[in-house]
């Protein structure tokens, strides 16, 4: 199942800066954030197309983990603290752990 | 939900009144919604009625039931955190719309769940959310300041602890399994379940 996914654990992504009109499951406050992928969760319905009753194709979703300080500019916490959200992967982009 | 009937065991520094603007607004489009299903004979007024009953009838005992299997039988525990909707299954809990993943807390980890767009709730394992849970307020604090917050739930974790806060924003629905106290070895999973309240399996207590 691992195999034919588009991200594997441990991927660095970026989620896409984007704000479309419309149903969208990505946060505001994640988007343009970078993380990891820490696990892939399988394949589901859009719920950009789904929330219209409009035709739908899967979609990958992923648990993706970040770090806390470089979600929040003024993160009062630890270094270690995390957050992790389940994200589509047509709000991902590639490798950007450079 | 009306601000006066509303559970009230939460620490109360923040207003109501956006939420109840909100809610109000929502209860009449709900209604509305219901009477059309009704009338154009969709789904009949005593079928919401059973529904609604049923759910009434699940509490977080049904999680407890999970988590202190978990905590005694470590095969048991591998398979929730494998594949929690199985795992549940045994219990005779069914989750047939919606994907369920344990969580579970360690030394190193305490998890905390929140739902930063709606309300989304393992609500077949610990029955409907509480007025808290669905507030603003827990849900914008708790994802930037989650320390804070858990501060005023009288939970403090040191800063070695990795505070691991888990947004539900699609399909999966988490459960936290708090980590067992010490001093509870021989202890049946009965006793355990006493142990074991909403709050330590949405991850704002400690056990």
């Amino acid at each position: 199942m691992m195999t034919c996914s588009r991200y594997r654990s441990g991927d660095r992504v970026r989620v896409r800066d984007d704000y479309p009109i419309g149903h969208i499951r990505t946060p505001v406050y994640i988007r343009g954030c970078e993380g990891q992928v820490v696990r892939y969760l399988g394949h589901f319905g859009n719920p950009e197309t789904l929330a219209f009753c409009l035709p739908t194709e899967p979609r990958e979703l992923y648990k993706v983990q970040f770090r806390q300080v470089d979600v929040w500019p003024n993160y009062e916490g630890s270094l270690m603290d995390t957050v992790e959200l389940d994200l589509y992967d047509h709000w991902l982009e590639g490798d950007h752990s450079q | 939900m009306n601000h006066n009937d509303h559970d009230h065991d939460h620490d109360h520094d923040h207003d109501h009144q956006g939420d109840d603007k909100v809610h109000a607004y929502y209860q009449i489009l709900g209604q509305a919604l219901k009477e059309l299903l009704i009338e154009k004979g969709v789904v009949s007024a005593s079928e919401i009625r059973t529904a609604m009953e049923r759910r009434d009838t699940i509490t977080p005992a049904n999680g407890a039931k999970v988590v202190a299997r978990a905590w005694v039988d470590g095969d048991y525990r591998a398979r929730l955190l494998h594949d929690a909707n199985s795992a549940v299954a045994e219990f005779g809990i069914e989750m047939p719309t919606t994907h369920l993943v344990a969580l579970e807390n360690t030394p190193a980890v305490h998890n905390v769940v929140v739902c930063t767009l709606c309300s989304c709730y393992p609500r077949d394992l610990l029955g409907l959310p509480p007025a808290w849970y669905k507030s603003k307020a827990y849900r914008s604090r708790v994802v930037h300041s989650p320390r804070a917050v858990l501060h005023e739930f009288g939970t403090d974790l040191p800063e070695t602890v990795e505070v691991r806060v888990h947004d539900s924003t699609a399909d999966m629905r988490y459960l936290v399994i708090p980590m067992r106290p010490e001093g509870t070895d021989g202890w049946d999973e009965d006793a355990l379940r006493s142990l074991i309240t909403r709050d330590t399996m949405i991850g704002v207590a400690s056990i």
